[in-house]
């Protein structure tokens, strides 16, 4: 698999942009307690709780659009 | 609690190979008993446990081979390999309806793995693969353990592996397991979640520290692949800190490499089959090792069996609805939870 989470990952600042490939990566932010979702259409979004981070990835209104 | 219904449009592993002879062989996959055995050329063939007759469980003795053909050891129903009855006692006509229903059975990585729904859709291409447990290069040692617990139980057991730093503490535990941030990928489609810990700088457990004889710290690295509903594959590397990455190419050759697979198989609704192995890249062949892994393998298969049965008790008494609270580490286990509903859901139309 890919090494997720290296720094390089797809999605994450500084890596490659995310690829319309279905997977949603999600990472946890270094030295933080935060969660970045990154969706397979782009969008990505911060958070601190994953049962909010799940719901939103699975049904932001941004996707797709 | 309430449990979730049976995916029985899946694959599941009903046994090892090593399991299925010439001796009737029994096992309960989704409810169903499902009778297991060798044919004289050595293909495992998959049937009802239960004589079309009056339901005698045909694994029972004095239930028999003969040759390609099971005889009941009730009233001497007799069934040909594809399950159907060749021979009913006292009389010459055999009634249309008898027969037992016969499941795809597939043997591969060591497996033998089983279809109980609809035998249609019974694509041998879904079954996802484990080669190393079958594979030239590695040692494997195995076993199986009954679990008195609802096999989602074990999958939010073994997606969130921070639980080692608690549970197996001595074993495999250190504290940087605990302590690592994990990424998280999510193929719904295709029914796959993936989390990695990569730890670059750890204690060695004695799990890994007497196998591969490293003494210092180590790089650990763990990338879990889970294939709902039933295989799990997490690819454990070791390496003494300062080892070089592997290769663009995939090699890896200062690295211990160890396929940890486990097949989590229902049984009945509150009763999983915990079948485990464990595939090394060093030590080949080596009896000692394999002795210590095997062994040191199950002592950490049965902590985790032993907090599963108490917290199948725990959450069979709970309403539906209960509370629980999700943290950062859950986020595996939250996407594999939402793929095995989906998958119900999608079973109970
Ligand atoms: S129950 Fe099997 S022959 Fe009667
Ligand atoms: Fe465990
Ligand atoms: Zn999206």
């Amino acid at each position: 698999m890919s090494a997720a989470g290296a720094p390089g990952a797809v999605g994450v600042p500084g890596g490659p942009a995310p690829v319309d490939d279905g997977v949603y990566r999600i990472h946890w932010v270094p030295g933080t307690d935060r969660l970045l979702a990154v969706c397979f259409c782009g969008e990505k979004r911060e958070f601190e709780d994953p049962v909010e981070l799940w719901d939103w990835l699975l049904a932001h209104p941004e996707h797709g659009a | 609690m309430t449990t979730t219904p049976f995916v029985r449009d899946q694959w599941y592993v009903a046994a090892y190979g090593y399991e299925v002879g010439r001796e009737l062989f029994s096992r309960t996959v989704c409810g169903e008993p499902v009778l297991l055995w060798r044919t004289e050329a050595g293909e495992v063939t998959g049937m009802s446990d239960r004589c079309v007759h009056r339901r005698f469980p045909l694994s029972q003795k004095p239930s028999h081979l003969v040759g390609d053909q099971v005889v009941c050891g009730y009233h001497g129903f007799t069934y040909g390999a594809d399950g159907a009855c060749v021979n009913v006692p006292g009389q010459r006509r055999i009634p249309r309806t008898a027969r037992l229903t016969s499941y795809p059975v597939v043997e591969q990585d060591s497996f033998v793995w089983v279809w109980i729904g609809d035998r249609e859709l019974a694509d041998e291409k879904l079954i996802p693969r484990a080669p190393w447990l079958d594979q030239p290069g590695y040692t494997t040692v195995s076993g199986m353990e009954p679990l008195a617990a609802r096999h989602g139980l074990l999958v939010d057991n073994l997606l969130d592996l921070s639980h080692e730093t608690y549970l197996h503490g001595g074993y495999i535990g250190t504290p940087e397991v605990a302590e690592t941030p994990i990424t998280t990928e999510v193929d719904e489609q295709a029914g796959i979640v993936r989390v990695s810990r990569h730890m670059e700088d750890a204690v060695c457990p004695p799990f890994y520290a007497e196998s591969t004889g490293i003494t210092g710290r180590i790089t650990r690295w763990q990338d879990i692949e889970y294939h709902a509903p039933c295989l799990y594959l997490l690819h454990s590397r070791i390496a003494p800190v300062g080892t070089p990455p592997p290769d663009a190419d995939g090699g890896d050759p200062d690295a211990f490499h160890v396929e940890v697979v486990y097949a989590i198989t229902p049984e009945t609704e509150n009763s999983t089959h915990d079948f485990w192995a464990v595939a090394r890249d060093f030590a080949l062949g080596d009896e000692k090792v394999s002795g210590f892994l095997h062994d040191n393998n199950r002592t950490v298969v049965l902590q985790d069996v032993v907090a599963l049965d108490v917290l199948e008790k725990a959450v069979a008494a709970e309403r539906d609805g209960y509370q629980e609270l999700s943290i950062n580490i859950d986020t595996g286990g939250l996407a594999a939870r939402r793929i095995l509903k989906r998958l119900a859901e999608e079973a109970a139309r």
